[in-house]
């Protein structure tokens, strides 16, 4: 053991270098703790990141065309649409062979009504199509090229097989140029006819209700958690219940009251007209716009912004309060300077809530909004539901997600996202 | 140990029991009064004479088509019959989600003899959709509130000068473009060829247009009939037995105005990719719900008509309110003067464009 004593790494008890030692033991608490957390980050993968990037993946996805008609995808390659006319016998022979295949497995309508989203009137060329590509056969009935357009007229406009030649691609940028009202055109990425174009307005019209909820949420909820956080907490107590009340009633049952309570027969226009302040005739219109939209959402994200508020403000001395104005503030000076201060984080963290939560909101504004108040979610429930759209709801879903993230990046660069504290 | 055998036996027992027991099925529909008829009509009676099959409600009709499809992607179909609109159908037949049916073969024979398809006819608008009822989206006012001449016809709805008022119509491109045309001078059998031209589509918009601000635009079945019984509009469309609902449950001063009723389709369809045993269970009672005598039932508690030409002489009384319930169907002949079928077909290829031209006219 006459080694101990030379020049060199330090050693543990069992003789391996001690730097050694010790990151292996670091190494084991850093597993154990890894082990510790496992089932929730196992949980988190699995139920939230991965669906996610599922959604994501679906805005680019396009590989529906190139699996249906993968004959007809290689035949079109050399294909020119600016001739102004159909494809050659070779082209149609191959969609022959393919539809052939896909109609035998049903997927032709699928490609179809995905199709369709490019260019009307494609769903049903497809269906119609494949009824009597049934009856065809290969060997026999060829050539293809005059029996198709005898089936259906439209397999002669070279627009057809642009959209086809275009989308065969395994991904496409497709949806998210849809996503900001342009489209594929015959020269590359152009803008939608003026009578489509919705998802930019919508997408502004989405970040302006949602400031101005935040704003509203903020305006009301303030004075209320500080009245909350400053008076004996037996009596406070009662007042949160008040404040949670809303939380445990139902959100239809609440937006129906709001629709009884504004709409132009109800109740506050009818108490207006009776104490005469408003003309019979001229009731206020509350609901249906974006006025309703604002008011009911800002009452069901109240709690969200409330609670930060509160918790945050609990935290404040009141001692403070006192010591400036023994100092000899005025009462203004010493909210602003002293209190208001420190009640950011909670301002903070309650417009983040609030904020997120209201860009995602869809069944309020669907119920209250009208045409002028709904926002963008409603155009992905949309086609995530109604109109099977999934690429594009994913597209515009990415580009919210992503808007979001450049948000809270803003703000961290301007607040910082370390003042934000939830209690 | 003698005991916990006998335990264990008894318990397998059961369980094996039990499992052969629970033949669950789930049939998903819209909900409200519309699974309370289905549950009256057919549910109880084919529970009864199939006692070893429970039938599980669910009330997802209105995303089935967005469920069907992550069902179908996940490989895991939970849904044995499901109960959608036809146009719906035609989507999910389109996308492979709904398993086509032998008409003749796999349905019954209607009462007086003839086959499934005749009997049917012309409501088979797609090889996996098993028409149920015929419903209809039309028109109500309030009697109190339209002066002393009654609208009597569609176009009522766009005479501003003649009823003022706020209307309600649904937020969709659907009927309304229709409704529209046909009250710019549009024959009937023309309209869907005009609406397939730009010109034709900006011509109904530009109707739309001279109501547009006296509109208030539903998305819920259960809107206008609120904003009747409140007086926030005094007229609207919705489908046919929510307005019976207000008018002869509730007794509210509201009248039907069933000219250009839009008649539409519900039925069946049952989930492609079942297991063998679970299809052979859906078909058994689909064959069953859908004979003619289980049709005419389901009209003793709501109002929308049977899909079969045989059911309808059996179309009695209403089962709580007693009174006949044939005047109040949407294809009674005193109702069906003027109605407009749905064009699946055609809405099928227009319908993603138009609707995104309508949202943006809409915002506009």
């Amino acid at each position: 053991m006459s080694d101990t004593t030379q020049t060199g790494p330090v050693l543990a008890a069992d003789g391996t270098p001690l730097k050694r030692s010790l990151m292996r033991a670091l190494r084991r608490e850093k597993m154990r703790a890894l082990l510790l957390i496992a089932p929730l980050l196992l949980f988190v993968l699995v139920t939230f990141i991965a669906p996610i990037v599922d959604m994501l993946f679906r805005s680019v996805e396009n590989e529906i065309v190139s699996e249906t008609l993968p004959k007809t995808v290689v035949a079109l390659e050399g294909y020119d649409f600016h001739t102004g006319e159909a494809p050659g016998e070779a082209v149609f022979a191959a969609l022959a062979a393919d539809l052939k295949i896909a109609v035998e497995a049903k997927t032709h309508t699928r490609l179809g009504s995905r199709l369709n989203y490019e260019k009307t009137g494609i769903s049903s060329l497809f269906r119609k199509t494949g009824r009597d590509v049934k009856k065809w056969d290969l060997e026999a009935d060829a050539p293809f090229r005059e029996k198709f357009i005898a089936a259906d007229k439209d397999w002669a406009d070279p627009d057809v097989w642009r959209v086809i030649q275009t989308y065969s691609g395994k991904y496409t940028n497709g949806y998210f140029l849809n996503a900001i009202d342009m489209e594929k055109g015959p020269e590359g990425p152009q803008w939608r006819d003026e009578s489509q174009q919705i998802y930019l307005m919508l997408l502004k019209r989405t970040m302006f209700l949602s400031i101005t909820i935040t704003l509203s949420c903020l305006l009301l909820g303030y004075p209320v958690a500080w009245l909350l956080s400053n008076i004996p907490m037996r009596t406070s107590n009662l007042l949160m219940i008040l404040v949670l009340l809303p939380f445990w009633t139902s959100l239809l049952v609440r937006t129906s009251a709001w629709k009884v309570l504004l709409q132009q027969q109800g109740v506050i226009n009818d108490v207006l007209v009776w104490i005469g302040l408003v003309d019979d005739a001229n009731r206020l219109v509350m609901i249906n716009n974006q006025f309703g939209t604002i008011v009911a959402m800002t009452h069901i994200l109240l709690p969200f912004m409330i609670l930060p508020l509160f918790s945050v403000m609990r935290t404040i001395p009141p001692s403070y309060l006192r010591a400036a104005k023994s100092l000899g503030a005025t009462d203004w000076t010493a909210f602003w300077r002293v209190y208001f201060p420190q009640s950011i984080p909670g301002i903070g963290a309650g417009s983040i809530l609030v904020f997120i939560l209201s860009i995602g909101y869809y069944i309020t504004p669907e119920l209250v909004g009208g045409t002028t108040g709904v926002f963008i979610s409603n155009r992905i429930a949309y086609h995530i539901s109604s109109s099977l759209n999934w690429g594009l709801g994913a597209a515009l879903g990415t580009i919210l997600l992503l808007l979001v993230l450049v948000l809270y990046w803003l703000y961290d660069r301007i607040v910082g996202i370390d003042n934000v504290k939830l209690g | 140990m003698r005991l916990t055998k006998l335990l264990l036996a008894a318990s397998a027992l059961s369980l094996t029991a039990t499992s052969a027991m629970a033949a669950e099925m789930t049939i998903v529909s819209w909900g409200g009064a519309y699974s309370k008829s289905q549950q009256l009509a057919y549910h109880d009676p084919y529970m009864a004479a199939n006692p070893d099959v429970k039938i599980i409600n669910d009330e997802s009709s209105n995303e089935a088509v967005a469920k069907l499809r992550a069902m179908n992607e996940a490989g895991n179909i939970t849904w044995d019959v499901v109960d959608v609109v036809a146009s719906d159908a035609i989507r999910l037949c389109d996308e492979g989600l709904a398993m086509e049916i032998d008409f003749d073969s796999q349905l019954a024979d209607g009462d007086d003899g003839s086959k499934a398809t005749e009997d049917f006819g012309e409501l088979l608008v797609s090889d996996c959709f098993i028409p149920q009822i015929v419903y209809s989206t039309t028109f109500a006012y309030r009697t109190d509130l339209v002066g002393d001449t009654p609208p009597s016809s569609v176009c009522d709805i766009f005479d501003l000068a003649k009823y003022p008022g706020k209307r309600s119509l649904e937020k969709r491109p659907i009927n309304n473009m229709e409704w529209a045309l046909l009250c710019d001078g549009v024959a009937k059998g023309d309209v869907y060829d005009v609406l397939s031209t730009e010109a034709g589509q900006a011509q109904a918009f530009a109707k739309l247009d001279t109501i547009k601000d006296s509109v208030i635009w539903w998305s819920a079945g259960a809107d206008t009939p609120q904003l009747l019984a409140d007086g926030e509009v005094i007229m609207g469309s919705t489908y046919n037995g929510r307005l019976f609902a207000l008018i002869e449950e509730q007794k509210q001063p509201v009248a039907m105005l069933w000219d250009a009723q839009v008649f539409d389709l519900d039925g069946w369809i049952i989930p492609a990719g079942l297991p063998d045993d679970r299809k052979q269970a859906a078909l058994d009672y689909v064959r069953f719900a859908t004979d003619t005598q289980r049709l005419a039932d389901q009209a003793k508690f709501i109002s929308y008509g049977p899909a079969r030409k045989s059911s309808a002489p059996l179309v009695g009384k209403h089962a709580e309110l007693g009174i006949e319930m044939a005047p109040h169907m949407p294809t009674d002949p005193e109702n069906a003067k003027n109605t407009f079928l749905y064009n699946y077909e055609w809405w099928a290829d227009y319908r993603d464009d138009l609707d995104a031209k309508f949202q943006a006219w809409l915002a506009k």
